[in-house]
């Protein structure tokens, strides 16, 4: 395959965070999917001067699939399996040189929350960019990026470096792994400091449920309108802007569209 | 006289420059890696296996074994006499005759290598090749006539200087093709680097009518060795003596599916082009078809330059090595017993598990494999869903059984869901003491090992061998032609050691041994279509059809069945890699069945069910022997002294 639409330009240091992921269907351990995108951008972007850093076990042989994408080497931060990694890795980025650090949008195990790089962002005081696909071009520090919006929309950023972007799962598909390299990269190892997370020792873990989903019932009858219906924009079009009404005439607003809809009788 | 002065000097010139030649080829041949072989052994086996086991091949068209046996034979006597008679000068009036006779024998040989390139067929490749019967006929008219005062027939001197001349320069032609030209790289290179290959062959054991299919295993050992092919060198020394044996027959391109369905593979071509790679330089000297819709002379490499360039162009694309569905065809039919399928595999482990280059869906395949063991990402842990209300007896409980019955992949899809059903029904009609392994099964590592993810198959492999070590069975039965293939052929290598049947040579047995009452079909007009890794590689060709007469079914042959059976197009990986062509594969095999004007199809293999029934209807239905067997079965069972003997379901 070929790797060659954005050319490394050699003076940005860009760094990817990634972090283990869980297949979805057999739940083992893998390289996470959005993670690997950002090691993906990362290659396209520094080439070989990218930097990939891991917060927690440097046994895991599952970043081993990270180093087959053709790197040479694997930072991890060594971090026990309960701990919140914000404060280590943010005490390693600040010492660094880092101008542009990619992560993924959430985690596939753990919490999972997506909160890391929005945190981490704080902890820096950098500019956080959501839903990354595509760095367009930087120069006099300042990069132009594309940001991805729902229904294949795009919006076009400009961001003074250094700055966070995690990215979106339009960004480019992860190369493939191959086993020569995954086995010949190093994972390096460097000693920091563990604090522990303290919502996660309290309160336990459960698995999530996959919030229930609105049947939608298609009236269309053709081939045209079924396209249509998939594609379209959401019209709002039965909605109502209530505005400087008293409040019993919004209440009453109220009462009367979810007596429509079917939620009270 | 100048002919006596002049013969012996050009007959041991030419003599020398071979030698000369053979040393530098030779050398070239070693710039390989390292291979076992038993020099000596295999030097004496020559005779045996040019004889016995290349004749076999060659035999099937008589034309050529016929035109071959004269001119070969003629030649290796006549150039043996011409060096004692010519060379030596042992002017016997006895040898003259024979010398004679073989001259005679090897020009008659000549004609009908003349003949057949006069219009030549498509696959035989011109250039130089064009010229061999030339240089044959001057050959054997020269020395024939050069012969004719020894033999006493003509006066010494006869036609003077004139004659003497005019001789003098056919020998010339003649021993600088047929002599040196055999090392030097002429057309007759086939038989010096051909004798070799026969006798230093890389898969020995398929000579004496033996048979070698599974892939060898790649040493994992040392992480720092690139693995694979990337490089001419990077081959065994073997491997590069056997491409140098072509003969550029073109047999192969003619059997080649891939080829026929225009995508860029053309089996001939490929080892041509390795050759290339061994001595160095550019195709465009290559005088047959080129690969589909890729022009000759924009490749070229060298023994220590890439063979492929992912970005550019090197000496051969990735799309050709993608393109093989590994049926064997080419290698089956290759008069030189070279290994095509070897060689792709090699290239193709250097692609996947160095460069992370498989292309398409391999990817995600590969990725599959790893994460759930089954190449489409399902769940593991429903891998026994198709079974859900049959109650079958898991090994994991029972410890031990009879057959051990191989699920395979088919599991997770609908349409082998439905073999696989019939053929429980096929066993547990016929009482047998089966079991399966259920969630502890993965996938034989087939798919992985053909895409060059030797990684992945010898994980897969290990891990199910040791799941078959805990426990007792005697037999492994499987529906599946791959699985089969794998844990029969190439899981020794890995140290698991079973027996294994395919279900067609399994139901055959219990239809044999009176354990199934089975009905007729009726009035069906069914063909059959032989899967390559049954057929093949296993040389299982009669099982499945002893079985469909058994149940009443007259098999309609296709002009391609039994061991020159055409492709589904599933193997190899190729669905997954999906190298796009002029036609596809499946279409072109329908095409071979509907020739046949059959209602249904029996097939062996849940690959070959897939691609078959992806073609467009209308066409016969895809039905295999598991359901047709399952469809005529008498449910309820007889005493078991009421057996039915097979000579009366054979009627």
């Amino acid at each position: 395959m070929l790797h060659n639409t954005a050319q490394a330009s050699p003076a940005l240091n860009v760094v990817a965070l990634v972090s283990v992921g869980a297949h979805p269907s057999s739940g083992r351990a893998r390289r996470a999917e959005q993670d690997a995108r950002a090691v993906e951008l990362g290659l396209r972007l520094a080439g070989e001067q990218l930097e990939v850093l891991h917060a927690g076990d440097p046994q895991q042989p599952a970043l081993r699939s990270y180093l087959g994408m053709g790197l040479q080497q694997l930072h991890v931060i060594e971090q026990p399996a309960q701990a919140d990694v914000i404060s280590a890795l943010h005490d390693y980025l600040q010492d660094s040189d880092a101008q542009l650090i990619l992560t993924g949008s959430q985690a596939e195990t753990g919490e999972g929350s997506g909160m890391l790089p929005f945190l981490l962002a704080e902890q820096l005081g950098w500019p956080m960019v959501v839903g990354l696909t595509e760095v367009e071009h930087i120069g006099n520090g300042i990069a132009q990026v594309l940001q991805a919006l729902p229904r294949g929309q795009r919006r076009r950023l400009k961001v003074r470096l250094p700055f966070i972007a995690s990215l979106d799962n339009a960004a480019p598909a992860a190369r493939q792994s191959a086993f020569g390299p995954a086995r010949r990269g190093e994972l390096l190892s460097h000693a920091a400091e563990a604090n522990p997370d303290a919502l996660l020792s309290e309160s336990p873990l459960q698995p999530a449920r996959p919030r229930p989903k609105r049947l939608k019932i298609i009236t269309a009858k053709t081939g045209a309108e079924r396209m249509k219906a998939a594609t379209a924009k959401a019209s709002g079009g039965g909605g109502q802007i209530i505005k400087g009404d008293s409040p019993e005439a919004g209440a009453e607003a109220i009462f009367k569209l979810l007596v429509d809809e079917g939620v009270l009788r | 006289m100048m002919l006596n002065t002049l013969l012996p000097i050009l007959l041991f010139a030419a003599l020398a420059l071979a030698v000369v030649g053979a040393f530098k080829r030779f050398a070239m041949w070693r710039r390989g890696k390292p291979a076992e072989v038993d020099w000596f052994g295999g030097l004496l086996a020559i005779p045996r296996r040019y004889m016995v086991d290349l004749h076999h091949v060659v035999a099937r068209d008589k034309y050529i074994a016929n035109t071959h046996v004269a001119t070969a034979g003629g030649f290796v006597l006549a150039a043996v006499l011409a060096i004692l008679v010519h060379g030596f000068g042992l002017h016997s009036a006895v040898l003259g005759y024979v010398l004679l006779a073989a001259t005679a024998l090897m020009f008659v040989g000549a004609l009908f290598v003349a003949k057949r390139r006069f219009d030549p067929p498509a696959r035989l490749s011109k250039g130089p090749w064009m010229r061999l019967p030339k240089s044959l006929l001057m050959f054997s008219a020269s020395l024939f006539i050069a012969t004719l005062p020894v033999a006493g027939i003509l006066p010494a001197g006869f036609g003077g200087w004139l004659l003497a001349a005019i001789l003098l320069v056919a020998i010339t032609w003649g021993v600088s093709e047929l002599f040196f030209g055999m090392t030097w790289g002429g057309p007759m290179k086939h038989a010096f680097a051909g004798a070799l290959h026969l006798a230093w062959h890389r898969r020995a054991e398929r000579f004496g009518g033996g048979r070698s299919t599974g892939l060898k295993a790649l040493n994992l050992d040392d992480p720092q060795a690139p693995l694979g092919v990337e490089k001419p060198t990077d081959f065994t020394w073997n491997q590069l003596l056997g491409f140098d044996a072509c003969v550029q027959c073109g047999k192969c391109e003619a059997a080649c599916p891939a080829f026929a369905a225009g995508q860029p593979l053309n089996p001939k071509k490929l080892i041509q082009d390795m050759v290339v790679g061994l001595v160095g330089g550019s195709d465009a000297k290559f005088a047959g078809s080129p690969y589909p819709g890729k022009n000759i002379g924009e490749h070229s490499g060298g023994p220590h330059l890439p063979i492929v360039a992912l970005d550019g162009k090197a000496l051969v694309d990735a799309e050709t090595l993608w393109s093989c569905t590994t049926c064997r065809a080419c290698v089956e039919e290759c008069p030189m017993m070279i290994e095509h399928v070897d060689a792709i595999v090699d290239m193709r482990r250097h692609l996947t598990l160095e460069k992370g280059a498989t292309p398409n869906k391999g990817a995600e395949v590969l990725d599959n494999l790893i994460a759930t063991d089954n190449p489409g990402g399902f769940a593991p842990g429903g891998r026994l869903n198709w079974a859900a209300d049959l109650d079958l007896p898991v090994l994991a409980d029972k410890r031990q059984c009879d057959v051990l019955f191989w699920v395979g992949d088919g599991a997770f899809d609908m349409r082998n869901q439905r073999t696989l059903r019939a053929l429980v029904k096929v066993l547990k009609a016929a009482a047998v003491d089966f079991a399966v392994l259920g969630l502890e099964e993965r996938d034989s590592g087939d798919v992985a090992r053909r895409l060059g993810d030797e990684a992945t198959f010898q994980q897969l492999a290990k891990r199910n061998i040791a799941t078959l070590a805990q426990y007792t069975f005697k037999t492994i039965v499987t529906a599946d032609p791959h699985s089969f293939h794998v844990l029969k052929n190439e899981y020794g290598a890995l140290g698991g050691h079973y027996r294994v049947l395919h279900h067609s040579t399994y139901i055959e047995q219990l239809i044999n041994a009176g354990d199934l009452n089975l009905g007729q079909h009726q009035n069906a007009a069914v063909t059959y279509h032989d899967p390559c890794y049954l057929g093949r590689y296993n040389g299982e060709y009669e099982a499945p059809r002893n079985v469909l007469n058994a149940i009443g079914i007259e098999v309609r042959e296709m002009q391609r069945s039994g061991f020159r059976s055409r492709c589904c197009g599933g193997g190899g990986g190729a669905p997954i890699t999906d190298i796009p062509g002029k036609q596809r594969i499946p279409d072109m095999r329908m095409v071979d069945i509907k020739e046949t004007s059959a209602e249904i199809v029996a097939v062996g293999c849940p690959q070959c069910t897939l691609m078959l029934e992806g073609v467009v209807e209308p066409r016969p239905q895809v039905k295999d022997i598991a359901e047709l067997v399952a469809e005529v079965l008498i449910e309820a069972a007889p005493k078991p002294s009421v057996k039915r003997q097979p000579a009366e379901t054979s009627a």
